[in-house]
Protein backbone atom coordinates (compact mmCIF):
# COMPACT_ATOMS: atom_id res chain seq x y z
CA UNK A 1 0.00 0.00 0.00
CA UNK A 2 2.73 2.26 1.18
CA UNK A 3 4.45 1.14 -1.84
CA UNK A 4 2.23 1.92 -4.14
CA UNK A 5 1.48 5.44 -2.85
CA UNK A 6 5.26 6.31 -2.78
CA UNK A 7 5.95 4.95 -6.57
CA UNK A 8 1.77 6.83 -7.63
CA UNK A 9 3.79 10.22 -5.58
CA UNK A 10 7.40 9.43 -7.71
CA UNK A 11 5.72 8.84 -11.10
CA UNK A 12 3.64 12.35 -10.60
CA UNK A 13 6.39 14.13 -9.45
CA UNK A 14 8.52 12.65 -12.91
CA UNK A 15 5.53 12.88 -14.98
CA UNK A 16 5.04 16.81 -13.64
CA UNK A 17 8.63 16.95 -14.21
CA UNK A 18 8.91 15.51 -17.78
CA UNK A 19 6.05 17.66 -18.97
CA UNK A 20 5.11 20.58 -17.28
CA UNK A 21 8.08 23.64 -16.17
CA UNK A 22 7.65 25.27 -12.89
CA UNK A 23 7.30 28.99 -12.88
CA UNK A 24 7.58 31.59 -10.12
CA UNK A 25 4.93 34.30 -10.58
CA UNK A 26 6.33 37.95 -11.27
CA UNK A 27 5.23 40.01 -8.40
CA UNK A 28 8.59 41.26 -7.69
CA UNK A 29 8.62 42.64 -10.82
CA UNK A 30 5.16 43.15 -10.73
CA UNK A 31 4.43 41.81 -14.17
CA UNK A 32 1.17 40.55 -12.41
CA UNK A 33 -1.81 42.04 -10.75
CA UNK A 34 -4.97 41.22 -9.04
CA UNK A 35 -7.39 43.21 -9.84
CA UNK A 36 -11.28 43.57 -8.75
CA UNK A 37 -14.37 45.87 -9.45
CA UNK A 38 -17.61 46.58 -7.94
CA UNK A 39 -20.68 48.19 -8.89
CA UNK A 40 -21.33 51.73 -7.31
CA UNK A 41 -24.96 51.80 -6.54
CA UNK A 42 -25.35 50.30 -10.07
CA UNK A 43 -23.99 53.12 -11.07
CA UNK A 44 -20.35 52.65 -12.30
CA UNK A 45 -17.90 50.37 -11.15
CA UNK A 46 -15.66 50.86 -8.27
CA UNK A 47 -11.86 49.21 -8.97
CA UNK A 48 -9.29 48.29 -6.58
CA UNK A 49 -6.25 45.67 -6.58
CA UNK A 50 -4.65 43.66 -3.94
CA UNK A 51 -0.69 44.61 -4.24
CA UNK A 52 0.70 42.21 -1.73
CA UNK A 53 0.82 38.24 -3.00
CA UNK A 54 3.37 35.60 -4.19
CA UNK A 55 2.49 31.98 -5.93
CA UNK A 56 4.11 29.73 -8.11
CA UNK A 57 2.43 27.69 -11.25
CA UNK A 58 3.12 24.45 -13.59
CA UNK A 59 2.31 24.78 -17.23
CA UNK A 60 3.24 23.13 -20.16
CA UNK A 61 1.33 24.66 -23.35
CA UNK A 62 1.30 20.87 -24.66
CA UNK A 63 -0.69 19.67 -21.97
CA UNK A 64 -2.32 22.58 -20.02
CA UNK A 65 -4.88 19.96 -18.44
CA UNK A 66 -1.94 19.09 -16.07
CA UNK A 67 -1.08 23.17 -14.77
CA UNK A 68 -1.76 23.83 -11.45
CA UNK A 69 -1.03 27.19 -9.34
CA UNK A 70 -1.41 28.09 -5.62
CA UNK A 71 -1.42 31.94 -4.80
CA UNK A 72 -0.90 33.62 -2.05
CA UNK A 73 -2.40 37.09 -1.12
CA UNK A 74 -1.98 39.57 1.82
CA UNK A 75 -5.61 40.71 1.81
CA UNK A 76 -4.23 43.46 3.90
CA UNK A 77 -2.73 44.87 0.75
CA UNK A 78 -5.95 46.26 -0.25
CA UNK A 79 -6.17 49.14 -2.42
CA UNK A 80 -8.60 51.10 -4.15
CA UNK A 81 -6.60 54.38 -4.04
CA UNK A 82 -8.88 56.21 -0.93
CA UNK A 83 -7.35 55.77 2.47
CA UNK A 84 -10.70 55.80 4.57
CA UNK A 85 -12.40 53.02 2.29
CA UNK A 86 -9.44 50.92 2.32
CA UNK A 87 -9.29 51.44 6.12
CA UNK A 88 -12.92 50.39 5.60
CA UNK A 89 -12.77 47.40 3.77
CA UNK A 90 -10.37 45.83 5.73
CA UNK A 91 -12.27 46.53 9.06
CA UNK A 92 -14.82 43.61 10.13
CA UNK A 93 -17.74 44.74 7.91
CA UNK A 94 -15.35 43.46 5.51
CA UNK A 95 -12.33 41.07 4.86
CA UNK A 96 -11.32 41.49 8.93
CA UNK A 97 -7.70 41.40 8.03
CA UNK A 98 -6.48 41.38 11.80
CA UNK A 99 -8.70 37.78 12.10
CA UNK A 100 -8.06 36.63 8.39
CA UNK A 101 -4.88 37.55 7.66
CA UNK A 102 -4.11 35.43 4.90
CA UNK A 103 -5.78 34.82 1.79
CA UNK A 104 -4.92 32.32 -0.85
CA UNK A 105 -6.19 30.91 -4.37
CA UNK A 106 -5.02 26.84 -5.07
CA UNK A 107 -6.19 24.98 -8.40
CA UNK A 108 -7.36 21.21 -8.43
CA UNK A 109 -7.98 20.83 -11.61
CA UNK A 110 -7.44 22.62 -15.27
CA UNK A 111 -9.67 21.88 -18.07
CA UNK A 112 -9.37 22.63 -21.39
CA UNK A 113 -12.76 24.86 -23.00
CA UNK A 114 -11.48 25.78 -26.41
CA UNK A 115 -8.37 28.18 -26.42
CA UNK A 116 -9.49 28.96 -23.16
CA UNK A 117 -8.70 26.71 -19.92
CA UNK A 118 -11.08 26.79 -16.76
CA UNK A 119 -9.00 27.06 -13.64
CA UNK A 120 -10.47 25.06 -10.88
CA UNK A 121 -9.45 25.63 -7.18
CA UNK A 122 -10.17 26.68 -3.65
CA UNK A 123 -10.36 30.88 -2.63
CA UNK A 124 -9.85 31.26 1.14
CA UNK A 125 -10.94 34.51 1.57
CA UNK A 126 -12.24 36.20 5.02
CA UNK A 127 -11.39 32.60 6.89
CA UNK A 128 -13.59 31.05 4.43
CA UNK A 129 -12.96 27.98 1.50
CA UNK A 130 -14.87 27.50 -1.59
CA UNK A 131 -14.54 26.41 -4.96
CA UNK A 132 -14.43 28.58 -8.03
CA UNK A 133 -13.69 28.46 -11.34
CA UNK A 134 -11.52 30.75 -12.88
CA UNK A 135 -11.31 31.44 -16.73
CA UNK A 136 -7.97 32.17 -18.13
CA UNK A 137 -6.47 32.62 -21.45
CA UNK A 138 -2.48 32.31 -22.68
CA UNK A 139 -1.71 35.75 -23.33
CA UNK A 140 2.25 34.86 -24.36
CA UNK A 141 5.10 32.87 -24.29
CA UNK A 142 8.86 32.42 -24.78
CA UNK A 143 12.13 34.01 -23.76
CA UNK A 144 12.52 37.14 -22.56
CA UNK A 145 15.60 39.86 -23.59
CA UNK A 146 17.62 38.93 -20.11
CA UNK A 147 17.93 35.37 -20.36
CA UNK A 148 15.01 33.80 -18.76
CA UNK A 149 11.86 32.08 -19.82
CA UNK A 150 8.60 33.73 -19.42
CA UNK A 151 4.74 32.59 -19.70
CA UNK A 152 2.02 35.26 -19.05
CA UNK A 153 -2.01 34.38 -18.37
CA UNK A 154 -5.20 37.02 -18.33
CA UNK A 155 -8.18 35.20 -15.99
CA UNK A 156 -11.61 36.38 -14.36
CA UNK A 157 -13.90 35.07 -12.17
CA UNK A 158 -16.93 36.71 -10.36
CA UNK A 159 -18.00 35.67 -6.66
CA UNK A 160 -20.53 36.37 -4.53
CA UNK A 161 -19.36 38.33 -0.97
CA UNK A 162 -21.94 36.33 0.75
CA UNK A 163 -20.40 33.35 -0.34
CA UNK A 164 -17.22 34.25 1.44
CA UNK A 165 -18.97 35.25 4.92
CA UNK A 166 -19.05 39.39 3.79
CA UNK A 167 -22.98 40.76 4.35
CA UNK A 168 -22.35 44.79 4.45
CA UNK A 169 -25.09 45.74 2.67
CA UNK A 170 -24.11 47.79 -0.28
CA UNK A 171 -27.24 47.60 -2.09
CA UNK A 172 -28.19 44.98 -4.46
CA UNK A 173 -26.23 45.69 -7.74
CA UNK A 174 -23.10 44.76 -5.42
CA UNK A 175 -23.64 41.74 -4.41
CA UNK A 176 -20.82 39.86 -6.33
CA UNK A 177 -17.15 41.36 -7.35
CA UNK A 178 -15.46 40.44 -10.07
CA UNK A 179 -11.58 39.59 -10.10
CA UNK A 180 -9.48 40.24 -12.82
CA UNK A 181 -6.38 38.91 -13.07
CA UNK A 182 -2.96 38.92 -14.41
CA UNK A 183 -0.31 36.78 -14.12
CA UNK A 184 3.08 36.43 -15.51
CA UNK A 185 5.58 33.54 -14.60
CA UNK A 186 9.39 33.26 -15.45
CA UNK A 187 10.45 30.11 -15.18
CA UNK A 188 12.49 28.63 -12.37
CA UNK B 1 1.69 88.05 34.98
CA UNK B 2 3.79 89.53 37.99
CA UNK B 3 2.01 87.45 41.00
CA UNK B 4 -0.26 84.45 40.62
CA UNK B 5 -3.66 85.57 39.62
CA UNK B 6 -6.84 84.29 41.74
CA UNK B 7 -9.01 83.69 38.47
CA UNK B 8 -9.09 82.57 34.62
CA UNK B 9 -9.97 84.69 32.48
CA UNK B 10 -12.18 84.36 30.02
CA UNK B 11 -10.45 83.38 27.13
CA UNK B 12 -9.62 80.07 28.85
CA UNK B 13 -13.03 80.35 30.44
CA UNK B 14 -14.79 80.35 27.06
CA UNK B 15 -12.32 77.23 25.04
CA UNK B 16 -12.77 75.01 28.13
CA UNK B 17 -16.17 74.98 27.74
CA UNK B 18 -16.30 74.83 23.86
CA UNK B 19 -13.69 72.25 23.96
CA UNK B 20 -15.88 70.20 26.19
CA UNK B 21 -18.73 70.18 24.58
CA UNK B 22 -16.85 69.54 21.03
CA UNK B 23 -15.01 67.24 22.45
CA UNK B 24 -18.17 65.13 23.87
CA UNK B 25 -20.20 65.62 20.71
CA UNK B 26 -17.05 63.75 18.36
CA UNK B 27 -16.58 61.32 20.90
CA UNK B 28 -20.45 60.05 20.60
CA UNK B 29 -20.54 61.27 17.03
CA UNK B 30 -17.48 59.40 16.31
CA UNK B 31 -18.75 55.89 17.95
CA UNK B 32 -21.92 56.41 16.59
CA UNK B 33 -21.07 57.06 12.39
CA UNK B 34 -18.55 53.98 12.52
CA UNK B 35 -20.97 51.95 12.60
CA UNK B 36 -23.83 53.66 10.07
CA UNK B 37 -24.96 51.84 6.87
CA UNK B 38 -23.88 52.50 3.47
CA UNK B 39 -27.60 53.72 2.83
CA UNK B 40 -27.63 55.91 5.78
CA UNK B 41 -28.25 59.74 5.06
CA UNK B 42 -25.48 59.79 7.20
CA UNK B 43 -22.81 57.83 5.74
CA UNK B 44 -20.82 60.59 4.37
CA UNK B 45 -21.96 63.88 6.47
CA UNK B 46 -21.36 62.69 9.63
CA UNK B 47 -17.82 61.97 8.69
CA UNK B 48 -17.91 65.20 7.55
CA UNK B 49 -19.06 67.32 10.39
CA UNK B 50 -16.82 64.73 12.86
CA UNK B 51 -13.33 65.57 10.63
CA UNK B 52 -14.75 69.50 10.25
CA UNK B 53 -15.08 69.95 14.29
CA UNK B 54 -12.14 67.82 14.90
CA UNK B 55 -9.68 70.64 12.10
CA UNK B 56 -11.45 73.31 14.37
CA UNK B 57 -11.29 72.03 17.39
CA UNK B 58 -7.47 71.20 16.84
CA UNK B 59 -6.69 75.35 15.77
CA UNK B 60 -8.60 76.45 18.61
CA UNK B 61 -6.18 73.80 20.97
CA UNK B 62 -3.19 74.94 19.86
CA UNK B 63 -4.32 78.65 20.22
CA UNK B 64 -5.61 77.84 23.89
CA UNK B 65 -2.29 76.05 24.62
CA UNK B 66 -0.26 79.43 23.54
CA UNK B 67 -2.40 81.25 25.47
CA UNK B 68 -2.09 79.24 28.29
CA UNK B 69 1.34 78.63 28.65
CA UNK B 70 2.38 82.85 28.10
CA UNK B 71 -0.01 83.56 30.44
CA UNK B 72 0.18 81.18 32.83
CA UNK B 73 -2.54 80.24 35.24
CA UNK B 74 -4.36 81.39 38.98
CA UNK B 75 -2.80 79.48 42.48
CA UNK B 76 -4.17 75.84 42.22
CA UNK B 77 -6.50 75.23 45.47
CA UNK B 78 -5.92 72.01 47.11
CA UNK B 79 -3.29 69.65 48.86
CA UNK B 80 -0.37 69.41 47.55
CA UNK B 81 -0.76 65.48 46.50
CA UNK B 82 -4.36 67.34 44.99
CA UNK B 83 -2.17 70.01 42.73
CA UNK B 84 0.42 67.38 41.82
CA UNK B 85 -2.20 65.16 39.93
CA UNK B 86 -4.31 67.78 39.13
CA UNK B 87 -1.47 69.30 37.00
CA UNK B 88 -0.41 65.54 35.92
CA UNK B 89 -4.04 64.79 34.53
CA UNK B 90 -4.24 68.52 32.46
CA UNK B 91 -1.11 67.80 31.05
CA UNK B 92 -2.20 64.39 29.66
CA UNK B 93 -5.43 65.33 28.70
CA UNK B 94 -3.19 68.09 26.37
CA UNK B 95 -0.97 65.53 25.13
CA UNK B 96 -3.91 63.34 24.39
CA UNK B 97 -5.37 65.74 22.66
CA UNK B 98 -3.00 66.47 20.63
CA UNK B 99 -1.93 62.63 20.05
CA UNK B 100 -5.65 62.27 18.98
CA UNK B 101 -6.21 65.01 16.39
CA UNK B 102 -2.85 64.45 15.04
CA UNK B 103 -4.04 60.35 14.26
CA UNK B 104 -7.19 61.81 12.82
CA UNK B 105 -5.66 63.91 10.65
CA UNK B 106 -3.33 60.80 9.74
CA UNK B 107 -6.17 58.11 8.93
CA UNK B 108 -7.82 60.87 5.95
CA UNK B 109 -4.78 61.96 4.38
CA UNK B 110 -2.99 58.42 4.48
CA UNK B 111 -3.80 58.71 0.50
CA UNK B 112 -2.37 62.40 0.20
CA UNK B 113 -5.86 63.76 0.37
CA UNK B 114 -7.19 66.53 2.23
CA UNK B 115 -9.76 67.24 4.92
CA UNK B 116 -12.35 70.04 4.00
CA UNK B 117 -13.76 71.80 7.04
CA UNK B 118 -17.34 72.66 6.08
CA UNK B 119 -16.64 73.53 2.27
CA UNK B 120 -15.13 76.30 4.31
CA UNK B 121 -11.47 75.63 3.52
CA UNK B 122 -9.19 72.47 3.10
CA UNK B 123 -6.30 70.93 4.64
CA UNK B 124 -3.69 69.45 2.95
CA UNK B 125 -2.81 65.88 3.15
CA UNK B 126 1.10 64.83 3.60
CA UNK B 127 0.52 61.44 2.53
CA UNK B 128 1.33 58.03 3.98
CA UNK B 129 4.59 57.98 6.29
CA UNK B 130 4.11 54.37 7.17
CA UNK B 131 2.53 51.64 5.62
CA UNK B 132 -1.41 51.14 6.08
CA UNK B 133 -1.17 54.37 8.10
CA UNK B 134 -4.65 54.41 7.98
CA UNK B 135 -5.16 51.25 10.20
CA UNK B 136 -2.85 52.10 12.46
CA UNK B 137 -3.71 56.32 12.86
CA UNK B 138 -7.31 54.34 13.56
CA UNK B 139 -6.47 52.24 16.26
CA UNK B 140 -4.28 55.37 18.46
CA UNK B 141 -7.43 57.46 17.36
CA UNK B 142 -10.30 54.85 18.97
CA UNK B 143 -8.18 53.83 22.09
CA UNK B 144 -6.57 57.25 23.06
CA UNK B 145 -10.30 58.51 22.43
CA UNK B 146 -11.52 55.76 25.26
CA UNK B 147 -8.45 57.36 27.41
CA UNK B 148 -9.19 60.89 27.21
CA UNK B 149 -12.76 60.08 27.90
CA UNK B 150 -11.73 58.25 31.24
CA UNK B 151 -9.52 61.30 32.10
CA UNK B 152 -12.77 63.36 31.38
CA UNK B 153 -14.34 61.26 33.74
CA UNK B 154 -11.48 61.78 36.56
CA UNK B 155 -10.98 65.78 35.85
CA UNK B 156 -15.28 66.05 36.41
CA UNK B 157 -15.15 63.73 39.72
CA UNK B 158 -12.15 65.75 40.89
CA UNK B 159 -14.08 69.43 40.24
CA UNK B 160 -16.96 68.20 41.97
CA UNK B 161 -15.23 66.86 44.72
CA UNK B 162 -13.86 70.59 44.93
CA UNK B 163 -17.12 72.04 45.28
CA UNK B 164 -19.29 69.60 47.03
CA UNK B 165 -17.14 68.31 49.78
CA UNK B 166 -14.43 70.59 49.64
CA UNK B 167 -16.42 73.39 49.56
CA UNK B 168 -14.35 75.78 47.48
CA UNK B 169 -13.90 77.85 44.31
CA UNK B 170 -12.34 75.71 41.90
CA UNK B 171 -15.76 75.27 39.67
CA UNK B 172 -17.15 78.44 40.44
CA UNK B 173 -14.03 80.09 39.22
CA UNK B 174 -14.69 77.92 35.61
CA UNK B 175 -17.92 79.68 35.53
CA UNK B 176 -16.89 83.15 36.43
CA UNK B 177 -13.80 85.12 34.75
CA UNK B 178 -12.09 87.04 37.12
CA UNK B 179 -12.86 90.95 36.79
CA UNK B 180 -9.46 92.64 35.39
Amino acid sequence: MNKTLIAAAVLSLSSSLAHGADYVIDSKGAHASINFKIQHLGYSWLTGRFNDFDGQFSYDADKPEASSISVNIDPASIDTNHAERDKHLRSDDFLHVDKFAEASFVSTKVVKDGDELDVHGNLTLHGVTKPIVIEVEKVGEGKDPWGGYRVGFEGETRIALKDFGIDYDLGPASTHVELELHIEGVRK
Amino acid sequence: MQKKSTGWGWPLLLTHWLSAVALIGLFALGWWMVDLTYYSDWYKTAPHIHKSVGILLALLTLARIGWRISRGRPEAIGKAWEIRLSHFVHILIYLLLITIFTSGYLISTADGSAIDVFNWFSVPGLGEFVENQEDLAGEFHEYLAYGLMGLVLLHTAGALKHHFLDKDKTLIRMLKPKER
